[in-house]
């Protein structure tokens, strides 16, 4: 179950997790799957076009979730096949690691997921996601010309987000 | 700390080859498991495709809040996957161990059919043998 806990509205950026590259690229989907935000700093290799690329990610997301609550080794409960679980319904996974990247998730209890993608010796982001997603809250939620649902277009973000990514990474 | 709570074999194809539970609340029964299986090999095929640089091999740690799942690729795409406790070290190289039982006591049985599922009573006694040695260095029982 994840729930963010403590009543800062916004924490103090963690230290530091590791020096060397740049992330590679971010992702923010909505629960409907749509994709709020695409931010690239590193990425050499395009297999898909965008629009195929947003969903296959959030397609893989989706039903790694569904995985890792059906196979989750300390609980006798699963459920039934197929159907959506609920933000922090089961055990969700957090993070995976390949040869050539590792990818953070994140899911807010209203569905919004942030997904970070870094080279594969990096730490654990889980708190940088943390806080990635209290500078959506301050910069895009509360921007009175954002309209919910829709892909996020604000300066402010982009810069402060780019400027902390570059300290964690 | 180094509790295995079960390993899946799987072949090129996808199809579930060996399934051994070490003691999960969540024991699956053969339905599931299968699903399971297929449903990972699928994703270690997606996760090759949405790689920002080439040369990617698929998922090779994939970090839960109750459990961790480890997963070796050989070169002939056989798939070997444990699911453990969080933080469970050296899986890596139990995995490598495993992969060499799997080659000594199952491809070198001449009446093993490839890509079928295992029943070879070697492989279990010696898998058996490996998994409580592994327990007992790390945890000491």
């Amino acid at each position: 179950m994840q729930f963010f806990g403590g009543s800062e509205i916004s924490p103090s950026p963690p230290a530091p997790t590791a020096t060397g590259n740049n992330a590679h690229m971010m992702y923010v989907f909505n629960r409907d799957g749509v994709c709020l935000f695409y931010r690239e700093w590193n990425r050499p290799l395009h297999t898909l076009n965008p629009p195929q690329d947003h969903k296959l990610m959030f397609g893989l997301l989706f039903s790694l979730k569904s995985l890792t609550a059906k196979m989750d080794p300390t609980s006798a409960e699963k459920g039934n096949r197929g159907v959506p679980q609920l933000p922090g319904q089961g055990c969700s996974f957090h993070s995976f690691r390949t040869n050539t990247y590792k990818l953070s998730f994140l899911e807010s209890p209203s569905g919004i997921k942030i997904i970070l993608v870094t080279h594969p010796r990096t730490g654990d982001l889980r708190n940088s996601l943390k806080y990635i997603y209290n500078l959506y809250v301050e910069y895009v939620v509360k921007n009175p010309l954002y309209a919910p649902g829709t892909p996020i277009r604000c300066e402010l973000f982009n810069t402060t987000l780019d400027q902390y990514v570059r300290s964690i990474a | 700390m180094a509790a295995i709570y079960s390993l899946y074999i799987i072949n090129k194809s996808g199809g579930l080859i060996f399934y051994k539970d070490y003691g999960s609340k969540g024991r699956m029964d053969t339905n599931d498991s299968l699903r399971v299986a297929s449903l990972w090999h699928s994703m270690h095929a997606i996760s090759q495709q949405l790689s920002p640089t080439t040369g990617c091999s698929g998922i090779e740690l994939l970090e839960a809040d109750t459990f961790d799942l480890h997963c070796f690729q050989s070169l002939t795409e056989t798939k070997f996957f444990v699911v453990c406790e969080p933080g469970t070290q050296h899986m890596e190289a139990l995995l490598k161990v495993i992969y060499e039982l799997y080659t000594d006591y199952v491809l070198k049985n001449p009446f093993y059919e490839m890509e079928m599922p295992i029943r070879c009573e070697l492989f279990d006694i010696n898998l058996t043998q490996a998994i409580q040695k592994d327990r007992v260095a790390l945890l000491g029982r």
